[in-house]
């Protein structure tokens, strides 16, 4: 990263526009989908697609022009003030999903158990043999019988993935700033790799849950919260290795120094949020 | 100009690409600016035009054009096309035209992001558009979307939400990029405490926005699931409440109306030391007080809630916090009138409507604190006094400034001056019909009618009739300052105007240094003198 020369401003893009094409389509797809039109969910693979392969042009046009030099310092300093900010709106984001289970969980269970004296007495008079307790799928019984989720069998292995990939993380930024490149790109296989296991045991944990466990996302309060939790880290769990898996190629291009490696760093830093989401879930929705 | 280092030396000295894709692929701040500029201006008609609709129905008791499913429709999108399609979009726009200029910085911090926050503004605002069209009709919940009225929404649903979503994306991406350009791009001696508090407003709203729209996001993606996925979020009968959704939404919510109302306090705080020819009083009370009222922001929400049934801890707290809200809003007020005490003051139209502001705003924020009082909220909850309210602290707040911003910074812009003398009459028949238009529904709201309904009893007749009346009136006067500014941009008075437009305006911001136009790419190498006048 040249210290010297004006701030970079690009003077026509195209990419931008292309994406959010993508991405208007892929919404219209899904809601006409939701809807039950027949073309919805073709619409939405075709404007995903779209949203995918424009997104691919952009980020490669970035790499190109981060490889010739043509970021200064203080362009880099955009980027990580970016993505920082980003990852702030991330957080903001979970923090409902987490905001619900409490509130919930801590506040309308007990109401509709009739304990307290809040808003829900009066729904506790609708159901009044309704006893409060957690977990629980409400007084409705909405979903039927269900086992919840325990901690200490995959969700427990999972963490010690996700922790020790956050180790193997910072083992690959440490080769890159030593410049050891065989450091480097063994620290990222292992990270990307531990990423896809997490996720491929996810998936195993969900089809245990609904196949044995009768636990589903309609499972009442219990089944929404940890589905839409776990589900929408899972999903950021399948970007962060997606991004990183694209450093990853970078790396084994020959991109990045040791003073220049914002995508490795906007890769990190996302990774080590979707891992202390992860711990939150632990702690929250498996073991207490 | 060199904007790029050696690769692209042809792009020395060079203007806007030709033909209307120049439009499409921008990433010039400037070009970006008037984007929103007229995007929101065009919304602006948009959700006048409903609302017109609404007052017609409204004209007099008994239905007379609508349908009440439709009229439900109106009120809903006439808040939503105004909110996220006209007020914000245009401080947006502000913001693009005006950060950059002010702090000395050759253009916005992530120019790319820039044009794409753009577009998915249009994109999110067209999914919402689309909605009129649809079976069932738009969504008809009102714009905060209460479950479980809005899960009754026909096939207009899913596509209100991904709207929802889509400007969410746009807002966090402009606001990092507005962030990421005042943090790193200010021109040197430019610090923090010397920024123009439109700026200052800008980084506070800024960060508003990154806090809550991803909680709005979250909110209605779990309207969705409970609509489709079977999730039990917003039902009791599955452990859920919907009471829930009214906690999550005002806390994007309250906010959310602070992110419209900041940028209007810095420009108002812009405009009004320029004409009274004065530095702004009390600047750094000024940046304290932004700060407290956003942090105040966060932890007032339940007081849209009073009503739904609350412990009477969380009734008293409520209260007590949102009274305090008026301490830094007092503190703003007093500084503006301050700034304006023995000042030499002239009275352009941009300082009419910056004191009209500063008169009507107050009389908006007094009614705000009637209603911060719980007990005397469940008299006024969901009546006219709170549309009274809410559009006091609206029009001829937001709305005002953002005409005064326009008749400001248009010269500046486009190198014509405007015609004061039709400047000057759009801004009376303005001040005086919003009056007209606002001030019965106060008396509306006292003596008892509800908010959101189509038809309503004899006795409220005569107020509705003049409220109606003002809305006309006012609604058409827009029509002049339509007509105004596509004869600014035309040609003007034929006026040339200066560098400083208006006398003495170079001492208070960087912007009346640059040519009038300014250039296509302004400074590419950071400017020497800071002006201090505004501090």
């Amino acid at each position: 990263m040249s210290t010297s020369g004006n701030y970079y401003i690009p003077h026509k893009a195209t990419w931008p526009v292309m994406v959010t094409i993508g991405l208007l389509l892929m919404l219209v797809g899904f809601a006409n989908h939701l809807n039950g039109s027949t073309i919805g969910s073709t619409l939405m693979v075709l404007g995903l697609m779209v949203f995918l392969l424009m997104l691919a042009g952009w980020f490669t046009l970035q790499a190109i022009e981060s490889e010739s030099g043509m970021y200064n310092t203080q362009v880099g300093v955009s980027y990580r003030m970016g993505m920082m900010w980003f990852i702030f709106s991330e957080i903001m984001f979970f923090a409902v999903f987490f905001g619900t289970l409490w509130y919930t969980r801590n506040l309308v269970v007990p109401w509709l158990g009739g304990i307290g004296d809040g808003p829900g007495r009066s729904s506790h008079e609708l159901w009044q043999s309704f006893e409060a307790m957690w977990p629980t799928n409400g007084p409705g019984e909405v979903g039927g019988d269900f086992e919840p989720m325990g901690a200490w069998g995959i969700p427990f292995f999972n963490t010690l993935i996700l922790l020790t990939s956050g180790i193997t993380c910072t083992w690959a930024h440490h080769g890159l700033l030593a410049k050891n490149r065989d450091q480097l790109l063994k620290g990222l296989m292992a990270t990307v790799g531990l990423g896809f296991l997490f996720v491929s045991l996810q998936a195993f944990e969900y089809y245990e849950a609904y196949h044995d466990m009768g636990l589903t996302l309609g499972s009442g309060i219990y089944g929404s919260t940890f589905f839409m939790l776990t589900g929408f880290h899972g999903f950021h769990v399948c970007v962060g290795a997606i991004i990183l898996s694209v450093v990853l190629f970078r790396s084994w291009k020959g991109h990045f120094t040791p003073e220049n490696h914002f995508a490795f760093e906007a890769a990190a830093w996302y990774w080590h949020f979707v891992d202390v989401v992860w711990l939150g879930l632990f702690v929250f929705v498996y073991m207490l | 100009m060199s904007a790029v280092v050696t690769e692209h030396d042809d792009h020395h000295d060079h203007g806007p690409e030709k033909g209307l894709l120049r439009w499409v692929f921008t990433t010039n701040h400037k070009d970006i600016g008037t984007l929103y500029l007229v995007f929101a201006l065009a919304m602006f008609f948009v959700g006048g035009t409903m609302a017109l609709i609404i007052r017609s129905e409204l004209f007099q008791p008994g239905m007379q054009f609508v349908e009440p499913q439709f009229f439900n429709s109106m009120t809903t999108m006439h808040a939503l096309v105004m909110v996220f399609g006209a007020v914000m979009p245009a401080f947006v726009g502000l913001a693009n035209w005006m950060i950059p200029m002010m702090i000395g910085a050759p253009d916005m911090a992530l120019p790319r992001m820039n044009n794409m926050s753009f577009w998915v503004l249009v994109a999110g605002v067209l999914l919402l558009a689309s909605t009129l069209f649809m079976e069932g009709g738009a969504p008809a919940s009102g714009w905060t979307l209460y479950p479980p009225l809005v899960l009754q929404t026909g096939n207009a649903l899913p596509f209100a939400i991904f709207s929802v979503h889509l400007l969410g994306i746009s807002s966090i991406m402009g606001a990092i990029n507005i962030i990421a350009t005042i943090f790193n791009m200010r021109a040197p001696g430019m610090t923090l405490m010397k920024m123009p508090l439109f700026v200052w407003t800008w980084l506070i709203t800024a960060f508003l926005l990154i806090a809550v729209m991803p909680v709005f996001a979250g909110g209605v993606t779990m309207l969705l699931t409970d609509k489709f996925f079977d999730t039990s979020f917003f039902d009791a009968a599955g452990g859920g409440d919907p009471v829930l959704y009214q906690h999550i939404f005002w806390f994007f919510g309250h906010p959310e109306v602070y992110i419209m109302i900041l940028p209007t306090f810095g420009v108002a705080s812009t405009i009004i030391p320029v004409f009274a020819r004065k530095p702004l009083f009390g600047y750094s009370s000024m940046v304290i007080a932004t700060i407290g009222i956003a942090f105040l922001s966060f932890i007032v929400w339940s007081h849209h809630m009073f009503t739904v049934g609350m412990p009477m801890a969380g009734e008293l707290y409520f209260m007590y916090a949102t009274m305090m809200i008026a301490i830094p809003t007092g503190v703003k007020i007093f500084n503006w009138t301050a700034t304006m005490w023995k000042g030499s003051m002239t009275f352009e139209t941009p300082m009419l409507f910056s004191i009209a502001f500063v008169v009507l705003f107050t009389l908006g924020g007094f009614t705000g604190l009637m209603m911060a009082l719980a007990p005397l909220d469940f008299q006024y909850h969901d009546t006219y006094f709170i549309v009274a309210h809410f559009h006091y602290t609206l029009v001829p707040a937001s709305i005002f400034i953002l005409q005064a911003a326009a008749y400001y910074w248009l010269p500046k812009w486009t190198g014509h001056m405007y015609n004061e003398k039709l400047a000057q009459l759009h801004f009376w028949l303005s001040a005086i019909s919003v009056n007209i238009l606002f001030f019965p529904q106060h008396f509306l709201g006292l003596a008892g009618m509800p908010r959101r309904i189509p038809d309503y009893a004899v006795q409220f007749a005569d107020w509705n009739m003049i409220s109606s009346i003002g809305a006309f009136i006012y609604g058409f006067s827009q029509l002049i300052f339509l007509y105004i500014v596509i004869q600014t941009i035309r040609q003007g008075t034929g006026e040339k105007v200066t560098d400083e437009v208006w006398e003495d305006a170079k001492k208070h911001g960087l912007e009346w240094h640059l040519p009038s136009p300014p250039p296509y790419h302004t400074f590419t190498t950071p400017p020497k003198v800071i002006p201090t006048e505004h501090i």
